[in-house]
């Protein structure tokens, strides 16, 4: 008897939330925005929280909404995995009447393309990767032109003369940063040794943070990352020695140890993009802007920690890069076995840094395979 | 005044098969309430959520892909479940499953033959029991706990993935870049409706809710399997051999693990990566339970939680809310399934003092 009174609720409730969502068609139709805006959206990797990968180009779609107003609508995705679910959210965009779609991460590649051949209308735009389409172009920033300018914070600000470096995947990307830091360090003190982690994730602060105190227990004594959360520039802080931060300017998490951060701005790009579309000037291009693009900047540096005189030289290194009278991977560099593999005079080619996969000298290990 | 809880002298039998819907309305109503207090109207939220994924033929075939590895997993896994054997180790044996078939797609790439879809899936099926069977044998030889095996086997399974994609099956082509070729379309499974991604994969988590049923509900052995589970020493005064269920619960889930491990890579996603799931072989758990380990709860509970993804991805792209929407909406209905389950069987009863 009681049994059956609960299960009558129950259906009464059932039948209720039905009736509501039920309703819900009319309304929602009306919502629909109207079509003279120009819808953009955007599709990230992980949660945007407050600093990382992800958190800058939030950055980057906030300064599109600012500076468009009422003419631009910006939507966006987040904590979407890479693979099979990429390409149905990328559709989802496409066929919600986003014109204009940035997909920020190497492994929403394939899915971008798929989508791009069925909505050939619409303007796609993929960070990090090599594949472009009528309708899809590729962007990156050249995150090495900072990396060496941070290096040469670090060669400076070292007694031990031994760098820790926490790495993601092995790669060209990371590999390419690793390499520009050691020779930003090694311009500057020809004594230091690179230590790398591998951590084989982008996020991940537990793994971060025993990669970190391990390399300070092997006496680094400046630390840096290629991994997306605070936890290095924290375990830094906690242990005494000075960080280097990654993506965002990290300095609240270390206000002692983040000496600076090599930072990715995409305000600048995505506001030039979202106006290219609006003005019918859109075109597939692939994009590797750096300093000079305002796509790079270091963080403001911890003057307190760093004497006047260091930041002189990073600031006139900056200026060379922006004028194109310095590389970072110029000529002579050589490989780990001391053999000369770019000579006096010349410079990597962007082919050759997009393939990178050897370490320079100065590192310690070897690649994992 | 005190609470004390006893347990019911007679639990009822419908209110097991109600809880899952109870779970579901209260998940629906605590839901209403979270939007409220969001400042979101509740009825487009609710529109957004469970209604604008699915509203076209396009975002049905998403359902159905999203569910597919998840009931074959469900499934595969409910076998054990039943005798009490917990294979936790889905998720790994799904990666297994991917490696083997991955292996042959690549090293075939060049071959046109209609036999290496099938041959893939042989591969797929090996790999993921393979991995079942290293649990299954620290079982039933040295008494090692399987959940602990099985789990910590995920992660070996994962890196192996991870070990091949970044190294020997990288593509040559690729700058390097953590993946595989892009099979070739003869290792790809046929779309079956045009305009959808529904591939020929589903076919078999079908043919698996349907075959889980006979097996569980009308074959001997399933019955040996529940008997074991719910009266161990009932099972072997029957003289039903425990080994042997072990075996069969742990491989039937590697099985139907691998099994969709081949459909995703070659369905949806058309090459190997480091991560082929996002986690399938852990939800397919709370598919398992929300289904009542019953092949047709497993059906409708694994629509339900891919139903959940999607109107999680929905949301954000409507109402701009946050992606832990879906965290929570999952949590709710697990939390909401277990306190349903728990006073089904215990109940409280006021205890004056003294």
């Amino acid at each position: 008897m009681e049994q059956n009174k609960f299960f009558k609720f129950g259906l009464c409730i059932l039948a209720c939330v039905f009736i509501v969502t039920g309703f819900a068609f009319p309304v929602s139709s009306k919502e629909k925005a109207s079509k003279e805006k120009l819808k953009v959206g955007f599709v990230y990797v992980s949660p945007i929280g407050d600093a990382g990968w992800t958190f800058q180009h939030d950055l980057g779609r906030i300064a599109v909404d600012k500076t468009f107003g009422d003419k631009v609508e910006t939507k966006f995705v987040e904590n979407v995995p890479e693979g099979a679910e990429a390409e149905r959210v990328i559709r989802d965009l496409a066929k919600s009447g986003h014109d204009l779609i940035f997909t920020t991460s190497f492994g929403y590649m394939n899915p971008t393309l798929k989508v791009a051949k069925l909505f050939p209308d619409k303007k796609f735009e993929h960070s990090t990767g090599y594949k472009v389409a009528k309708n899809v172009g590729t962007y990156l920033c050249r995150f090495y032109e900072g990396r060496y300018l941070t290096g040469i914070i670090a060669g400076k600000m070292t007694k031990s003369n031994s760098l820790g470096y926490v790495a993601a995947f092995p790669i060209p990307e990371v590999i390419r940063g690793i390499n520009a830091f050691t020779l930003g360090a090694k311009s500057v003190n020809p004594k230091i040794k690179v230590k790398v982690i591998w951590i084989n994730s982008w996020f991940d602060p537990g793994k971060e943070r025993e990669a970190s105190e391990a390399l300070i227990d092997q006496g680094v004594d400046v630390l840096t990352h290629h991994t997306d959360s605070t936890a290095p520039t924290i375990t830094a802080e906690e242990k005494g020695v000075y960080a280097i931060a990654y993506h965002s300017d990290m300095s609240k998490y270390g206000p002692k140890a983040h000496l600076t951060a090599t930072t990715h701005v995409w305000d600048k790009f995505y506001t030039q993009i979202t106006d290219d579309v609006l003005n019918n000037k859109w075109k597939s291009k692939e994009i590797w802007g750096g300093i000079k693009d305002g796509m790079i900047e270091l963080a403001p540096i911890n003057t307190k920690a760093v004497p006047s005189d260091v930041v002189k030289m990073v600031q006139k290194t900056e200026k060379m890069i922006v004028d194109g009278s310095f590389h970072p991977f110029q000529g002579p560099i050589k490989n780990q076995k001391g053999k000369i593999i770019v000579k006096s005079g010349s410079h990597l080619t962007d082919k050759d840094l997009l393939g990178m996969n050897y370490y320079v000298e100065g590192i310690l290990g070897n690649i994992p395979k | 005044m005190l609470f004390k809880i006893e347990p019911r002298p007679d639990p009822s039998k419908k209110m097991k098969y109600l809880s899952p819907l109870i779970a579901v309305v209260m998940m629906l109503i605590t839901g209403l309430i979270i939007f409220l207090i969001l400042g979101k109207n509740p009825v487009s939220a609710f529109h957004a959520f469970f209604i604008e994924p699915v509203n076209d033929f396009y975002g049905l075939g998403e359902l159905i892909i999203k569910a597919s590895p998840l009931m074959l997993i469900g499934v595969g896994l409910t076998v054990g479940f039943r005798a009490n054997i917990w294979n936790i180790g889905a998720e790994g044996q799904l990666a297994m499953g991917a490696v083997f078939a991955g292996g042959i797609a690549i090293y075939f790439s060049n071959s046109t033959s209609v036999f290496i879809i099938p041959f893939m899936f042989i591969a797929g099926a090996f790999g993921g029991m393979l991995w079942a069977c290293i649990p299954a044998f620290l079982k039933t030889e040295f008494n090692a706990n399987e959940i602990l095996v099985s789990l910590m086997l995920n992660y070996v399974g994962i890196l192996i993935l991870s070990l091949l994609t970044h190294g020997y099956w990288k593509d040559p082509n690729g700058y390097g870049f953590p993946q595989s070729i892009l099979f070739s379309e003869s290792a790809l499974l046929p779309i079956l409706i045009e305009g959808t991604r529904l591939h020929a994969g589903i076919i078999i988590s079908f043919l698996a809710i349907f075959i889980g049923w006979i097996f569980l509900l009308k074959s001997f052995i399933g019955f040996q399997l529940q008997v074991s589970g719910l009266a161990y020493n009932a099972a072997s005064y029957a003289g039903f051999k425990y080994k042997k269920m072990v075996w069969f619960g742990l491989l039937a889930g590697g099985l139907a693990a691998g099994l969709a491990g081949v459909s995703e890579i070659s369905g949806p996603i058309g090459q190997l990566l480091p991560s082929v799931s996002p986690g399938y072989g852990f939800a397919a758990i709370i598919v398992a339970f929300v289904g009542r380990l019953h092949p047709g709860g497993i059906f409708l509970s694994s629509l339900l939680v891919a139903l959940l993804y999607l109107g999680g991805e929905s949301v954000q792209m409507n109402l701009d809310l946050p992606s832990a929407v879906t965290g929570i909406f999952q949590g709710m209905l697990l939390f909401y399934l277990l306190a349903a389950d728990f006073l089904i069987n215990f109940r409280f009863k006021v205890k004056s003092k003294l």
